[in-house]
């Protein structure tokens, strides 16, 4: 199987200030002015929220050049952006109101910060005069995100509007990308002025590295060149920089194998002999082995986050670490690093491929290999008779023969989908890494669904996580988005039951939890639900839904007390990892 | 170990730019002993002096994260460089007539100067080195101390070194080292 690289990013429609004649300078209502800067920066789809403080701006939406997506809550508005941002690479924008509407962007935002994707929010504040006097529905919203985003704006001129919108994207897209808010008092949308979009943003406390130093590219190739037991971690910033085209030649011209972070899923296919797929707390055992073994790290894109590295003092202790970011803040942060190279994952590899020599590392890869754990694969043979996670996760996989965009909510089944998809495609796999927000899968689908209307998107969450974006059906309803939804149906919240079951005794506190009968449910907002019990029901199951037009919804009731195997226990070294002493149930 | 740092770091005067640089500060646990702003012989360009309480790759972190703040231009960590950090503090002695003229010696010791006084007290301005206010304040101690306020130090290179930014009409290419140099940061 080919990866199919970047192409989602290389066919953006971008329309362009040039569209218009440059000397058209019209005077237009600050209103106005956000949407012609959003059509201007080739925005066409907006999710938002109405409410008092951008009434105004919602007066010019009809007629605007973009589609406006109501969400049923604010925060499915920044999660959908995000979703639509990671399936597509362009930047995703949401629109809400202020005081609770901008409070409720919050989680998403910081969602975004900690995975770098490009959003915009734009909120709406209360009018000039009552701002810092408590007025109704007003927040310190700039004040609020300050730490969550990756700048923010509190426009206080109508003449600021187009320059900081301009600049508000050109932030979110450009270094290490991430969300920036921009927050617009209600006087200023009803002001007039004339609208000249900027054609270039110049911030000089704003220069990030995007070409590294040659000098520390030849000494990471120096340490490629020597290394006989090379690993390479492959983080986000491979998709993020476009890069995955290159990168699959710079592993294929090493032979280096690839340990796939959670977000690095996707940048190199884990169908390849030299694709391992998940590192980490989950990760799978011969990659965390081969961790544990390698002589030189090379980390491209990744943070070394902790549910990456384990305890970091037993992380690749044997290794000469190369660290390749685009922030040089990352570099030594949490893992002490050898060769920093501090440039954007594209850059960085085109100069660093015509440095190092064809290798090849045959004993390296079938030592990796001889450390597979195989006791799930034989297991699964025998079939069980209640729909087991990983055949759900691998009959997916298998039906839409590994092309759809799987998007999951923060728990177990999202552990069983990163482990078990087999990702052989960049831009596939959306889910929250950094912080771990429940409900991100529905709305991410709904965006990454309307990002990409060619692919097939299943959203595969939780019965827990589905309980809080469930009211998002109704958004996928009325878009009449072809989303299916794969619900991994446990009656727990799965993974903190997991904790509880192998660190507190099972210590089962708070985590059964009821739901609604989800077949019904999905009725209830106009669509199919279909109730899964049983192994032989899986695969009809998914293909009945693939075959029904607009949003399916299939709840899957597995075992109830499945586990995520293997796993680190908290404050463990990788190499501390539990595994699967025998199959459940 | 953790040593004592004193950053010089240039930023854009916005508003809200000091929230910006201590609520970074605040939620990366980085330690402010003290912080002054003003403004810098650019328009439009403050200074502030930050002393941070760290190991030292603590610090250069502090800096690295500094940096990304879009008002942030400029991050130096003047500590092991030669430098003047001074601060000014101005101290509220009690003071009889029999003590006046003994704290009035001591004042002179530290080059300090009386700037005001009241039947029962003397306020002294002092600056100087941090050690030499500490001097200063121990020797004033046994007198009692009503009131005191210090700044924390500010902090210019000698000689004709100067960590300013150019001239905002091109691009800025410089990056300051911080204070210890494994960084791959500078281009």
């Amino acid at each position: 199987m080919t990866a199919t690289g970047t192409a989602a990013r290389e066919t953006p429609e971008v329309k362009t200030v040039s569209n218009r004649p440059l000397t058209e300078k019209p005077v237009l209502t600050g209103s106005e002015i956000v949407c012609r800067a959003l059509e201007d920066e080739g925005v066409d789809t907006v999710f938002g929220y109405p409410g008092g403080a951008v009434i105004p701006l919602y007066d010019s939406l009809p007629g605007a050049g973009f589609h406006h997506v109501l969400v049923r809550f604010e925060q499915w508005a920044a999660l959908a952006a995000e979703g639509y941002a990671r399936a597509t690479g362009r930047p995703g924008v949401c629109l809400v109101t202020s005081g609770p509407g901008a409070t409720n962007l919050v989680t998403g935002l910081a969602d975004a910060m900690l995975d770098s994707v490009p959003i915009v929010a734009i909120t709406g504040q209360v009018i000039q005069p009552l701002i810092g006097r408590d007025a109704f529905q007003e927040v310190d919203i700039t004040g609020i995100t300050l730490p969550v985003t990756k700048h923010n704006y509190l426009v206080n001129r109508i003449q600021d509007l187009a320059p900081t919108i301009k600049e508000a994207f050109h932030l979110a897209t450009t270094g290490r990308p991430g969300p920036v808010l921009i927050d617009i008092p209600k006087t200023l949308f009803l002001q007039k002025h004339e609208y000249a979009y900027p054609e270039s943003v110049y911030r000089r406390g704003y220069q990030p590295t995007s070409v590294p130093n040659m000098r520390q590219v030849r000494l990471a190739a120096s340490a490629i060149t020597k290394a006989r037991k090379p690993l390479i971690m492959a983080g986000h910033g491979i998709m993020l920089s476009g890069a995955t085209d290159l990168f699959r030649q710079f592993v294929e011209k090493t032979g280096i194998p690839v340990a796939h972070t959670l977000l690095g899923l996707g940048t190199f296919p884990e169908s390849h002999p030299l694709g391992l797929g998940l590192m980490g707390m989950h990760g799978h055992k011969h990659v965390n082995d081969a961790l544990d073994e390698c002589d030189l790290l090379i980390n491209i894109g990744a943070r070394f986050d902790d549910r990456a590295t384990g305890q970091v003092s037993g992380f690749a202790q044997n290794a000469f670490v190369v660290h390749v970011d685009i922030d040089p803040a990352e570099i030594g942060k949490n893992v002490r690093t050898d060769v920093p190279v501090v440039g954007d994952a594209r850059e960085v590899l085109k100069l660093l491929v015509p440095e190092v020599p064809a290798g090849q590392h045959d004993d390296w890869v079938a030592w990796i290999d001889s450390r597979r754990d195989r006791v799930l694969d034989e297991a699964l043979e025998e079939r069980p008779a209640w729909p087991e996670p990983y055949t759900i996760i691998k009959t997916i996989a298998e039906a839409t023969k590994g092309e759809a965009i799987v998007t999951t909510d923060v728990g177990q089944h999202q552990m069983w989908a990163a482990q078990h998809f087999g990702f052989d495609h960049p831009d596939r796999w959306i889910t929250s890494g950094g912080l771990g927000t429940m409900g991100f899968g529905l709305p991410s689908a709904v965006g990454a669904k309307i990002g990409r209307p060619d692919l097939e998107v299943w959203a595969v969450v939780g019965d827990g996580g589905f309980q809080m974006s469930s009211n998002e059906l109704a958004t996928a309803v009325q878009e009449n988005l072809d989303i299916n939804i794969a619900v991994i149906n446990n009656g727990y919240l799965g993974m903190v039951r997991q904790w509880q079951d192998l660190f507190h005794a099972k210590n089962y506190s708070e985590v059964k939890i009821g739901a609604p009968n989800f077949e019904k449910l999905a009725e209830a907002y106009g669509i199919t639900g279909i109730t899964v019990r049983s192994d032989a029901e899986i695969r009809p199951a998914i293909e009945r839904a693939r075959a029904i037009p607009g949003p399916v919804l299939i709840d899957f009731v597995i075992e109830p007390e499945a586990n995520v195997w293997p796993i680190v226990p908290p404050g463990a070294a990788n190499s501390g990892l539990l595994h699967q002493q025998r199959f459940e149930g | 170990m953790k040593n004592r740092h004193i950053l010089s770091v240039l930023v854009e005067d916005h508003p809200g730019v000091l929230n910006r640089v201590v609520s970074l500060m605040r939620r990366r646990s980085f330690n402010i002993d003290s912080i002054t702003v003003g403004h810098s012989e650019q328009p439009g360009v403050s200074r502030m002096t930050i002393v941070v309480i760290g190991q030292d790759e603590e610090v250069e972190q502090a800096g690295k994260q500094l940096y990304k703040l879009m008002e942030v231009l400029k991050v130096i960590d003047v500590t092991p460089l030669n430098c003047v950090a001074h601060e000014l503090a101005l101290i509220k002695v009690a003071a009889k007539s029999q003590t006046r003229s003994e704290i009035l010696q001591i004042a002179q010791i530290y080059n300090a100067r009386v700037v005001d006084a009241s039947p029962t007290t003397l306020l002294i301005e002092a600056t100087g080195p941090e050690t030499q206010v500490d001097g200063l304040l121990t020797m004033l101690k046994a007198f009692g101390i009503r009131e005191l306020v210090r700044t924390g130090p500010v902090a210019m290179m000698r000689g004709s070194t100067t960590v300013g930014v150019k001239d905002s009409s091109r691009p800025e290419r410089e990056m300051a080292v911080a204070s210890n140099g494994t960084t791959a940061h500078v281009n």
